[in-house]
């Protein structure tokens, strides 16, 4: 259903440096299926998700690539025919939900701008429809929540809201970058219990960006991780813990704390993300990477399929 | 929001009686009474203490101070000394409304150059109109307003004769709305003078408050509901944008109003500044006494106005 082939983000910075947020991503998500993408902070993720939507500001650009929904290369559409597809045939939740929502109109208005606006109802089916939305993502007293100011709405209510906009037009793809970070840790679940229940009902496909692998433990169906603006792996979501490949990956498992690790011996990957526009020449992981061989440094290495569903980017993997 | 309203009132009164004491008190501080200017130095003492004991300027100032603001809280200010002792609330009178539309003009003016051109460069910065903008917002902080006012009558009253060079109407024989656009015709040149500096100020304001709120969370969401971009501007951006400008506005109203000494000065206008100034120089202290009091409660008036226009727009301000 969405399908982003070789897609390139970069953005143009002022001293002539490019910054490749996004270099080469691939990926796909059918309908009914939840895809995770994780990856440390700056990996890329937001961007990647953005540019789906195409939502890039200066000075960042598509470079290129194609992203396809139910068939249609996106980038090949005006700004003006992308707005009748954001909103409607996908929809995005945002990791902030504090500052997400418009403070000065209420949580009615900017639910009922959207089917106004796409499902070509009037004031009064809007409202009525609004109101049913509102319920369905679990506020007890829609009726007077439609006419209350996001500011009124403590942080898990005001992502219940932005999830009530973004399925108001029954979207194919739901995007949620991070949805659930800024929201405390029951909050958490009971909002990520809320996507996947709305995923079911309405056979979205969606697209969900965490640095959290408890969340993508629990959700995930197939998991992409992400470092240095590509996909280093990508798996379904049980091979990935059992068996993960890439040493990055391996890393992000061992911080994960479980019954078996306690604490203390917690793994970490030293060092950080290198930012976007000082890449090494070879692999992007291989400053950080405890297996690195020579050709690490030289080149970087290809996504190569293990098998139909697992690929790896890495030359641990390759024949020579 | 009544009743927050009526507290703000019942607050002006503390506020207005420290003002009327300090008025009352520079006035009496100030050296020299009315006569010195007027009178011949050579005057017979004793004339001269008749006329002071008839003034009562003689009491002691408590006793000054309680007689003059019980008359003003009556509308009485006493008597104009230069004037042919009219009463001075009728020569305010006649005046305060001219005051009053002026400062309205120079916001209207301020507000409709300001805003269109700070949303401009806010969308395009960097670009020409921008640099033109901002140029033009230096050039009109640092003109003062008089010598911009002396080449508006040159140039567009005189030269190109576009604009009455002053005065409020043409005659006393034009009425109806031919007097209506004859009495804004004659506010032109004075609003445009005594608006200059603010409107660099709100260019610069609006500019700056644009650019912020575009880079908001809640207009990407904007955007990923699928918003055009002109109902993003004026419907998600502007109402944001224009919350601290209205704030400003209030505050300003005060400050037009009292700014206006110089410039119906220069145009020849018979407003409260006009009369301020002349009470000055002519040390009226009845007049100075009274206007001072009047610029002081435009200025609270403005502060009020603004406070009630602030919890219009912005929701999340209710005072109750
Ligand atoms: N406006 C920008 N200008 C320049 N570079 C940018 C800009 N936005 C993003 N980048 C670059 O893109 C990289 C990826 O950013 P992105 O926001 O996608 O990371 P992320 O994986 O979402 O991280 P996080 O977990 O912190 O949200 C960053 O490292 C940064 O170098
Ligand atoms: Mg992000």
């Amino acid at each position: 259903m969405l399908e982003v082939k070789d897609l390139k983000t970069y953005f143009y910075l002022d001293d002539d440096q490019v910054a490749k947020a996004v270099d080469d991503v691939d990926l796909t998500v059918k309908a009914g299926e939840t895809v995770a993408i994780v990856g440390e902070s700056g990996s890329g993720k937001s961007i990647t998700s953005l540019s789906i939507m195409q939502l890039i500001n200066k000075p960042g650009k598509i470079v290129d690539g194609e992203i396809s929904l139910l068939g249609r290369n996106l980038l090949n559409l005006s700004n003006r025919e992308m707005t009748k597809i954001r909103g409607n045939d996908m929809a995005m939740i945002f990791q902030e939900p504090m500052t997400a929502l418009n403070p000065v109109y209420t949580i009615g208005n900017q639910i009922t701008e959207v089917l106004r606006k796409h499902k070509k109802m009037n004031r009064k089916q809007a409202k009525r429809r609004a109101i049913d939305l509102l319920k369905l993502v679990g506020f007890p007293r829609a009726e007077d929540t439609v006419d209350e100011y996001p500011h009124q709405l403590s942080g898990g209510m005001r992502q219940r809201a932005m999830i009530a906009i973004a399925i108001s037009c029954d979207p194919k793809l739901l995007i949620a970058d991070e949805p659930t970070t800024a929201l405390d840790v029951t909050i958490q679940a009971q909002i990520l219990d809320l996507m996947s229940d709305m995923k079911e009902k309405l056979e979205m496909g969606l697209l969900l960006i965490t640095h959290d692998l408890g969340v993508v433990a629990e959700y995930a169906d197939r998991v992409l991780v992400m470092y240095g603006g590509q996909i280093v792996e990508q798996s379904p979501k049980r091979n990935l813990f059992k068996d993960p490949k890439h040493p990055y990956t391996e890393g992000l498992l061992e911080s994960l704390p479980s019954v078996h690790n306690d604490l203390e011996r917690l793994g970490t990957i030293r060092g950080m993300v290198p930012p976007a526009h000082k890449f090494p020449t070879g692999c992007r992981f291989s400053s950080r990477c405890p297996h690195a061989m020579d050709k690490c440094f030289e080149s970087n290495p290809e996504l190569i399929d293990l098998d139909h569903e697992h690929a790896v980017r890495c030359y641990l993997y390759t024949e020579d | 929001m009544y009743k927050y309203i009526i507290r703000r009132l019942l607050i002006f009164i503390p506020m207005l009686f420290a003002l009327s004491v300090i008025v009352f008190g520079l006035a009496k501080a100030a050296p020299g009474d009315p006569f010195s200017t007027m009178l011949d130095p050579t005057i017979d003492p004793e004339v001269y203490e008749d006329r002071r004991d008839e003034l009562g300027l003689n009491d002691s100032i408590p006793v000054q101070y309680a007689r003059w603001i019980g008359n003003a809280v009556q509308g009485d200010f006493g008597e104009s000394i230069v004037y042919n002792s009219r009463p001075v609330m009728d020569l305010i009178s006649a005046r305060f409304w001219n005051t009053v539309y002026l400062g309205l003009v120079a916001l209207f003016f301020t507000l409709i150059v300001a805003i269109p051109i700070g949303v401009y460069s806010a969308r395009n910065p960097y670009s020409i109109l921008d640099y033109f903008g901002t140029g033009f917002g230096f050039v009109g902080l640092a003109i003062p307003n008089f010598f911009f006012g002396l080449l508006a009558i040159y140039f567009l009253a005189i030269k190109l004769g576009w604009f009455p060079p002053q005065g409020t109407v043409s005659g006393s024989d034009v009425s109806g709305m031919k007097e209506f656009f004859d009495r804004i015709h004659h506010m032109i040149l004075p609003g445009i003078t005594l608006g200059l500096a603010s409107t660099a100020t709100y260019m610069r304001y609006m500019r700056s408050e644009v650019i912020d709120v575009l880079g908001s969370d809640y207009i990407r969401t904007a955007k990923a509901k699928g918003m055009t971009d002109r109902v993003v501007l004026y419907k998600h951006t502007l109402r944001n944008a224009l919350i601290p400008i209205i704030t400003l506005m209030g505050f300003e109203f005060g400050v037009l109003v009292g700014g206006a000494v110089i410039t119906e000065r220069i145009f020849n206008y018979p407003g409260l500044g006009t009369l301020f100034l002349d009470a000055v120089i002519n040390r009226d202290y009845p007049i100075v006494m009274a206007l001072t009091l009047i610029f002081g409660v435009f200025i609270l008036v403005g502060n009020l106005l603004a406070d009630i226009f602030y919890s219009v727009v912005d929701p999340r301000i209710r005072y109750d």
